[in-house]
């Protein structure tokens, strides 16, 4: 397992590797002039020869680009042009927000998603597995933005059961600082007060960037069960006279969610991407909101910033996701 | 032939899906003889701003007073035009640089498919910001974003099954005839890995739609005016919740033409799949 471990991991780095090359391609060396590029449309003359200088863009690039591993490995991932504050404390002031935002939403859709899937395949060609089936092509066909206007437009807007926008009310306090994830520090220091006001209004845009993983989930769930259901051993179980939930509960599922498991990894990627757009409108404040205010700021290292953090978020998931496949699956382990 | 058209004919969430594409496509291409207003893609109207549904207006008027419903069945030319290049131009770098990894192998492979991961090691959205807004905001960025983290998926797909078909007797029997790696490639593997590669097109024509309404919604994509419709629910925002109508209807169009084309493709797998079947 250790050695599975180790291997994974070693076949992250040539990835992340070009990933950076990747950035630096795009940054250094395909726009005519990088400084000018990097400063965007507002910048002063001054502006770009300093940046110009600070990065060294008239040095050779093999120069360049070691210069750009060792100001990356220092954690140096440049400064906005707009608030000038490192990008990289903004990043890890905002992670946690982010990180509370799309667990709490894998937790929702896988949650929800595997019961429904199972429900499904139990219930396979009846009425209730029909519904399921529309709303597992359905809901990743919904643009994640509208739905979260019109979630916004019937819960907080019309019927005003949640609140419209931000992770905490304005008159309310923070919980006191330990993990940055509002719920379980208001859980940890047991403020219910603070707790309830966090998960009203956290409610909104998790169900938002849920939705499309939980349809995934619903549709991978349910195939599974449904072609374990057709092994034999499931025949023999049955014919030698063990009851339906006992196969089922202990035997059919272990069997059928290895495939959604594997699912999660990627489904995890596609949380933290659709969390720019919700927390967009939501204006959680998070990574994804940062994202798309440099966006609209045309503010690019931040940019830049937020996509090497995700996408080093994101090989760590699939790591994890890995071994957690190699438990359900030993056999996952030995053949790699 | 005729065992496919049967299959698909019995696949009724299959055949809606064809039906919706095509209805769609028709009102793409008639778009200015359906609208009934076919000039207010561009031009406004502020005596009827914000106008409910109604007689004249069946999905009411945006904030300009322009027609809802016509500026929705405008916006499907943008919709459709933007899907069917972005997924061409993917699949036309896509598909043969898989085939010459699975084809060749050794390092050509290596290479490609390491250039493949790295191109799937951040998730599709993220990479296509970055991407937009390296190339400034524009239309034409934003569908240059999506055609370069497209393509991997094609790469991956036609990589896997060329190196299935690599060994296949005919394969080998015309190598041994001598024909040459290009003429084996594309005029032999191509046609017999066909059916993947479309199935994949179907869902990617989806996936486009709804990344460059993303791409619009955050100010990427089309510039305003045009009758974009993750444009003009960005341009909603400010008049909810009192005119529902001018963010509702088009983020409907979206979902209707993504689930049409996600419910073809879905279609389209089972039956050209039978491996994947997945006991629908």
């Amino acid at each position: 397992m250790l050695l599975f471990l180790l291997r994974r991991v070693l076949l992250v780095v040539p990835v992340l590797f070009g990933l950076l090359l990747l950035t630096f391609v795009l940054t250094r060396v395909v726009p005519s002039d990088p400084a000018a590029a990097l400063a965007g449309d507002q910048a002063t003359p001054q502006q770009i020869a300093e940046l110009r200088a600070t990065y060294g863009f008239d040095r050779p690039l093999p120069e360049q680009f070691l210069h750009y591993l060792v100001q990356i490995a220092h954690g140096d991932l440049g400064s906005s042009y707009f608030t000038r504050r490192p990008v990289i404390e903004d990043l890890i002031e905002r992670l946690p927000a982010t990180l509370e935002l799309t667990f709490f939403a894998l937790l929702l859709s896988v949650g929800l998603g595997i019961p429904l899937g199972v429900v499904a395949a139990l219930h396979h060609n009846r009425w209730l597995d029909q519904v399921l089936r529309v709303f597992s092509v359905g809901g990743i066909a919904i643009a994640s933005f509208w739905l979260a206007l019109m979630l916004q437009l019937v819960f907080a807007m019309e019927l005003d059961l949640l609140p419209l926008r931000g992770r905490i009310s304005i008159t309310g306090d923070a919980p006191p600082h330990l993990t940055g994830s509002y719920l379980i520090d208001a859980l940890v220091f047991w403020r219910p007060d603070i707790l309830r006001d966090a998960l009203e209004h956290i409610a909104l845009p998790a169900a938002t960037l849920a939705f499309g993983s939980l349809a995934t989930i619903v549709r991978f769930s349910r195939s599974g069960v449904l072609e374990t259901l057709q092994k034999d051993f499931v025949t023999f179980e049955t014919a030698i006279g063990y009851p339906r939930r006992v196969i089922i509960a202990k035997y059919v599922l272990r069997n059928s969610l290895v495939s959604t498991v594997t699912q999660i990894g990627l489904l995890f990627g596609g949380l933290i991407a659709g969390a720019v757009v919700v927390e967009a409108v939501f204006d959680w404040p998070g990574i994804g909101g940062y994202a798309a205010g440099a966006v609209f700021s045309a503010d690019f290292q931040p940019l830049l910033g937020v996509t090497l953090l995700i996408g080093a978020v994101y090989a760590g998931v699939n790591i994890v996701v890995d071994l957690i496949h190699a438990w359900i699956d030993p056999r996952v382990a030995e053949t790699m | 032939m005729n065992l496919i058209w049967l299959k698909f004919a019995r696949d009724r969430s299959a055949l809606t899906g064809l039906v919706i594409v095509a209805l769609v496509a028709l009102i793409a291409l008639l778009a200015y003889q359906i609208a009934p207003y076919p000039e207010d893609a561009f031009s406004s109207d502020p005596m009827r701003r914000l106008r409910p549904p109604g007689a004249e207006h069946l999905l009411g008027t945006d904030s300009l007073g322009r027609d809802i419903l016509s500026r929705v069945v405008l916006g499907t030319r943008i919709a459709l035009g933007i899907a069917l290049s972005v997924v061409t131009a993917a699949m036309a770098i896509g598909v043969p640089l898989g085939l010459v990894a699975g084809y060749f192998g050794g390092w050509r492979s290596e290479a490609v498919m390491r250039v493949t991961d790295v191109f799937l090691a951040v998730p599709q959205l993220i990479l296509a910001l970055a991407l937009a807004q390296l190339l400034r905001p524009s239309l034409e960025s934003a569908m240059a974003a999506l055609i370069l983290t497209y393509w991997p998926f094609f790469t991956r797909i036609v990589y896997a099954e060329t190196q299935r078909l690599r060994h296949a007797m005919f394969v080998e029997a015309l190598e041994g005839l001598g024909a040459r790696p290009l003429r084996i490639m594309f005029l032999h593997i191509l046609p017999n890995i066909a059916s993947p590669i479309i199935v994949r097109a179907t869902i990617g024509m989806g996936y486009a739609i709804l990344t460059a309404a993303v791409l619009g919604f955050l100010g990427m994509g089309a510039p305003p005016p045009q009758p974009e419709w993750g444009l003009m629910v960005a341009e909603s925002r400010d008049y909810l919740p009192d005119a529902w109508w001018f963010a509702t209807f088009p983020g409907l169009a979206i979902f209707l033409v993504v689930f049409a084309f996600n419910l073809l493709g879905d279609g389209l797998r089972d039956i050209v799949d039978p491996r994947l079947r997945r006991s629908r």
